[in-house]
């Protein structure tokens, strides 16, 4: 099996930098809005996209991620919003994926869920609250549909666990940079390279860094180690700080702009 | 619906049949297997047992005592009615039996820090109490609007040196206090143990705190034997996440011909929707960290419940009563706030006893059961908490002015 995903971080490799992953939450700040960001996220340099679905119940996000999804959920956004906002972003040529969490698959239908992702053209679904150990009938129905799985580890994954997590990811393994809930942060926590160290030591699957990364200065030190750099929470504020969506919008446009430069100055 | 192991056992520890499990972010699986080692080491160590033992005997109360309800169950179809005590433990309910339990087990892992979540404050209460006699530093999540319907509890935690965080966020009531609760846990799990109220969560939660309450059973298995010579014909608690009525269940699982039954909040009626009944009108899914019945939308989406009653306010349930459930080994009913409220008031008049409004929903069960069973039924009711907290609410539903 191989996915867009898979064939960009070979890409990037190649290349000697890391892949920009950039995030939104499907429905935010509108439908029609989603769309605009995932067209600039595309123009502007990104190179994959994670669609958010927003869920009442976010215990691994922070305040800027929980208020996003509450306004998605207000607007009324389910399942069928999500997967539109995938083939929106997979219909302009760039490797995406659904970030959720379990409940809204379950709901939905586990096979049926590998199966709508695969048929609007995505390459997985990263899942951050269903560890590996209750994730056999989803590996299933992901190798079934040919998609990704992407598990999520954090610096107080064991040696051996990690070993154990990360067997069961592919396309790439997010690794969360700091014990603790999403949302921008002054700096890169240290403990970001010793885990990303300590995964290359058990895995050929490239680990993308999340939680916490913001600025070009933050992409460009986790480039230095890791394959992907993810960025969330700050295209959230630059839309829910903006006083109009076109303003919005330009201020998204100029952070990826800015992440771009980072993620291929990292191994210089 | 979900392709998962629906149809056959899962007997892997925190399994529940489908449900149970550990539904979190890897961050906290470390603290989790953590604290399923500890448990599992301090069930077997006599020296924990007894300091258990010694604080249930000089500190909060125990062996609570049973009351035969004589004048109530006049109007329960003449059934004999027995009430467990739990009313009767300090602080006012069984919650603290499980809190004892989890901070003694914080304090032996070395732990200087516990939080909690909780709604109507009764677990609040009782985790600030424990925290206060143990030495440690105590965080209490609770949802702004409950902060605001119990401000007597909020003063007490206050009081006994806890610090309590109003929950801004989704329903602001007890499921976002959670959320909360998990977040910090997340960021501090290091130096912090959770303190769990109920059997919900991810294991070993469901299957820790029902060890910390089964007691509850235990005791009153023996009290009804000592008192009538025979086994109860059915046992009846109020089911929220559903501590109080594992801890009495538990020991008469066994005890095939004793009925356990449960009774969860039905609201204004399961049919209107507005209610927090979550087996009877609820499906299966995942909530805070374990596969269980839940109130949710067509996407998955956890919808808010509604009750009179704070402490039974909640859109789950612990796993393993939806396994007694789905087994036919308990049953499950849903009491409108109506229904419970004149439970509650009959009991204040015929007993002299003021019981929580959680509580209420159990009595008001006893009243149907005991007319379905008559009078030569023997009815075990699980007084789980008393009423102090909720003398405002009752005040204003009964019209009494303040």
């Amino acid at each position: 099996m191989t996915t867009p995903l898979a064939q960009l971080f070979k890409k990037t490799q190649s290349e000697n930098r890391a892949a920009l992953i950039a995030y939104i939450p499907a429905g935010y700040p509108t439908q029609e809005g989603c769309k605009a960001v995932i067209d600039v996220f595309a123009d502007a340099g990104v190179d994959a996209i994670e669609i958010g679905f927003p869920y009442s119940d976010p215990v691994m996000d922070g305040p800027t991620i929980q208020e996003a999804a509450n306004t998605s959920l207000n607007a009324g956004t389910g399942a069928k919003e999500v997967f539109d906002a995938l083939a929106h972003a997979t219909s302009r040529g760039v490797p995406s994926v659904v970030m959720t969490y379990w409940n809204p698959v379950e709901k939905y239908g586990v096979q049926e869920f590998a199966e709508s992702i695969s048929s609007n053209s995505g390459s997985g679904v990263i899942t951050p609250d269903l560890p590996v150990d209750e994730a056999q009938p989803w590996k299933t129905a992901c190798a079934e549909s040919e998609i990704n799985s992407i598990f999520v580890v954090a610096p107080s994954t064991t040696d051996q666990r990690l070993e154990k997590v990360t067997a069961q990811c592919s396309g790439f393994v997010y690794a969360a940079s700091l014990m603790g809930v999403t949302g921008a942060r002054s700096g890169i926590s240290s403990g970001a390279k010793d885990l990303v160290d300590r995964i290359k030591k058990v895995t050929d699957t490239p680990v993308a860094v999340g939680l916490g990364v913001s600025t070009r200065e933050h992409a460009k030190e986790v480039a230095a180690y890791a394959d992907g750099v993810i960025v969330g929470s700050a295209f959230i504020n630059a839309l829910s700080g903006a006083d109009s969506l076109d303003s919005g919008i330009k201020a998204v446009r100029a952070l990826v702009e800015q992440l771009a430069l980072g993620v291929r100055e990292g191994r210089g | 619906m979900s392709t998962s192991s629906k149809d056959q056992i899962d007997t892997r520890a925190g399994h529940f049949g489908q449900f149970g499990g550990r539904y979190v972010p890897e961050a906290l699986i470390g603290a989790l297997d953590e604290l399923e080692a500890a448990h599992n080491a301090a069930q077997k160590d006599p020296e924990f047992l007894a300091e258990l033992a010694h604080l249930h005997k000089t500190y909060s109360g125990r062996p609570s005592i049973i009351t035969e309800a004589k004048r109530f169950a006049e109007h329960a179809g003449g059934a004999r009615i027995i009430l467990k005590r739990e009313d009767l433990n300090h602080t006012g309910s069984h919650k603290i039996n499980n809190v004892l339990g989890q901070a003694l087990l914080a304090k032996r892992s070395g732990k200087k820090r516990v939080i909690a979540e909780t709604g109507a404050g009764q677990h609040g209460v009782a985790s600030a109490t424990a925290a206060a006699l143990m030495g440690l530093e105590c965080v209490v999540y609770m949802g702004e609007e409950d902060t605001k319907r119990q401000s007597l509890n909020v003063a007490r935690m206050k009081l006994l040196g806890a610090e309590v965080i109003p929950v801004t966020t989704g329903s602001k009531t007890l499921k976002d206090a959670i959320n909360e609760a998990m977040r910090d846990w997340v960021t501090n799990v290091d130096s912090t143990n959770y303190l769990f109220g109920t059997v919900a969560g991810p294991h070993p939660f469901p299957t820790m705190v029902r060890d910390f309450q089964k007691i509850i059973g235990e005791e009153a298995r023996a009290q009804v034997l000592e008192l009538t010579g025979k086994l109860p014909d059915a046992v009846l608690a109020c089911v929220g996440g559903g501590s109080n009525a594992i801890g009495i269940f538990y020991d008469f699982i066994k005890d095939k011909d004793v009925r356990l039954i449960g009774l969860e909040a039905g609201g204004d009626g399961v049919e209107t929707g507005r209610h927090a009944a979550t087996i009877t009108g609820g499906t299966p899914g995942v909530l805070h960290g374990a596969r269980s019945y839940l109130l949710q939308d067509e996407n998955g989406q956890t919808v808010e419940s509604h009750s009179i009653s704070a402490g039974l306010d909640y859109p789950g349930v612990g796993p393993e009563h939806a396994y007694l459930s789905d087994i036919g080994r308990a049953e499950y009913r849903a009491i409108t706030d109506a229904e419970a409220m004149y439970a509650f008031s009959l009991l204040c008049k015929t007993e002299g006893i003021i019981p929580a409004i959680e509580t209420a929903h159990a009595l008001a069960g006893a009243l149907q059961v005991g007319r379905e069973l008559g009078k030569d039924a023997t009815l075990l009711i699980n007084l789980s908490g008393r009423g102090d907290k909720d003398v405002v609410t009752a005040a204003e539903y009964f019209g009494i002015p303040l």
